[in-house]
């Protein structure tokens, strides 16, 4: 006999250690089956959009730090190539080599998060979370640095960087590079054939190829469902197109897939920082830039791969001192889209790992 | 490189199919009559040889007199990029039809507009405001916002 089950509505969040931040889900179940969800913003919106509004062109980078403020250089530099592009400037030489190796330093230290944060979603609590903290420990010891912050790191300037690296920084880079090989292997070793993993996330939350491209999904999580789209190849910004790298891709769009492909990119940055660290030139960092840019009247938008996928600044100008609207385009929203159509028909237990598995900064999400 | 297609070209094609509906075109990006923008986007996405299968995102602009919304459109296949603008110039009112059938992944980003803006989608499967509560007053974004 059938047993007949009233539909239930299960509020996770905004305050759940899996949701990464707050943010809420309202799942509607059948039993424990998920049939519906709806994810709810808005717990972190600051108006960042709205503050730009206010702000010189050069005082808008802090406010990026806050978005995605794991890879606050990441957003740092989305910003500052789009203002860049608005008022024509010209990046020097070294700069450029230097905002290489830090986005890529960026990238593997948010990637390691995602994965991290992954793998506690899927049970494997804490263990390997703190492993992937250790090295990215060290970046961020790299980024202090450079910046003198842990997180919010402020470091890219329109036009440049705030300033050259530090006598220590190489060394210490250097020693990074050497070691970090050997963590991957590790992380090989202990994770990839695991057999709880593997019966977790394979299979599990599938997103096809197509469903992905209609909801504008980008970065690991499109090119985990086959679809080989990365901006640094496609469309290169800064001199992305002076390194020798791949594009990895996987094939079903299943979590074991988004979590694959996380770590095949982290090896590709790896290949990246090696060539810029050997053909780094010296010069200026920074291109002589007026502290108050007025662009003329336009509109630009840059956008880079970031970790997490195409962040891009729409920036329209009025001839003022401070932006007529900036528009950020945050992936992290976006590739939430498609969550619906990937949890449906899993049990409560699959929706949390389908929504780690898609690596979200809800500071992005509500800016 | 992705290449950014003129938007002279395109309206031409847009014009060839419904006529009438670009308001106007220049390199850069194109302008649709407001209430044509579901079945232009429908026949960007379609046509061979445009194939705009990825909306990198829409977003909205305040320009005192009308709201200008803007879409970026992108073809991973052929590597190229267009930007289409539509006009809204009820302020009290503001209504565009919603491309959520053409592209889901204007789902949220509507909403948004909506929620910061006013302007609401027509054909949008759950039109409600996204980050700010039901009941807020006003839409931040709009320039006469304090």
């Amino acid at each position: 006999m059938a047993v007949r089950t009233e539909p239930f509505v299960l509020n996770m969040g905004p305050v759940h250690p899996s949701t990464h931040g707050v943010f809420r889900m309202r799942a509607t179940l059948d039993g424990e089956v998920v049939v519906d969800i709806e994810p709810v913003f808005g717990y972190l919106h600051r108006g960042i959009e709205k503050l730009t509004e206010q702000r010189t062109y050069n005082g808008i980078v802090p406010l990026t730090d806050r978005l995605d403020y794991i890879s606050s250089m990441s957003n740092n530099l989305a910003y500052c190539l789009a203002v860049e592009k608005l008022a024509g400037i010209k990046v020097p030489e070294r700069a450029e080599y230097i905002r290489v190796i830090i986005a890529e330093l960026q990238r593997i230290a948010a990637l390691l998060i995602a994965v991290g944060a992954f793998l506690n979603d899927c049970g494997a609590y804490f263990t390997p979370f703190l492993y992937m903290f250790r090295e990215r420990e060290k970046i961020v010891d790299l980024f202090e640095m450079v910046s003198g912050q842990r997180l919010t790191y402020n470091y890219m300037r329109v036009g440049g960087v705030s300033q050259d690296l530090p006598e220590e920084f190489m060394p210490a880079l250097r020693k990074f590079m050497d070691k970090m090989p050997h963590y991957m292997d590790e992380y090989d070793q202990l994770l990839m054939q695991n057999e709880i993993l593997i019966a977790r996330a394979k299979g599990v939350g599938i997103l096809s190829g197509e469903q992905a491209i209609n909801c504008s999904a980008s970065g690991p999580v499109l090119r985990a469902s086959g679809v080989n789209w990365d901006i640094r190849k496609a469309d290169p910004y800064s001199i992305y197109d002076r390194f020798d790298f791949d594009i990895p891709t996987q094939t079903t769009g299943d979590c074991y897939d988004r979590y694959r492909q996380r770590v095949d990119e982290m090896r590709q940055s790896l290949r990246i920082i090696q060539q810029a660290i050997e053909q780094l030139p010296s010069g200026p960092v920074r291109a002589e830039v007026p502290h108050l840019v007025r662009p003329l009247v336009g509109e630009a938008y840059a956008r880079l791969e970031a970790p997490k996928g195409e962040l891009g600044f729409y920036l329209v100008s009025d001839n003022s001192i401070a932006p007529y609207r900036c528009h950020i385009r945050p992936p992290s929203l976006i590739n939430l889209t498609a969550l619906r159509d990937m949890v449906r028909g899993w049990k409560v237990a699959d929706l949390i790992i389908i929504f780690g598995s898609i690596d979200i900064t809800v500071g992005e999400i509500d800016r | 490189m992705t290449v950014s297609l003129s938007g002279k070209e395109v309206a031409s094609k847009i014009e060839e199919k419904f006529s009438g509906s670009v308001v106007e075109s220049s390199a850069e990006n194109l302008v649709i009559k407001s209430d044509r923008v579901l079945d232009v986007a429908r026949f960007l996405k379609e046509t061979d040889g445009l194939d705009f299968d990825y909306l990198n995102f829409v977003t909205a602009v305040d320009r005192y007199d009308h709201f200008e919304v803007v879409y970026l459109l992108s073809s991973l296949e052929h590597n190229h990029s267009l930007m289409i603008k539509a006009r809204c110039y009820d302020r009290e009112n503001p209504a565009l039809p919603s491309v959520v059938d053409v592209w889901q992944g204007a789902d949220f980003q509507e909403r948004e507009i909506y929620d910061l803006f006013g302007i609401k989608f027509e054909g949008h499967p759950n039109m409600k405001r996204i980050f700010l509560w039901d009941g807020f007053d006003g839409h931040p974004l709009r320039k006469d916002y304090i």
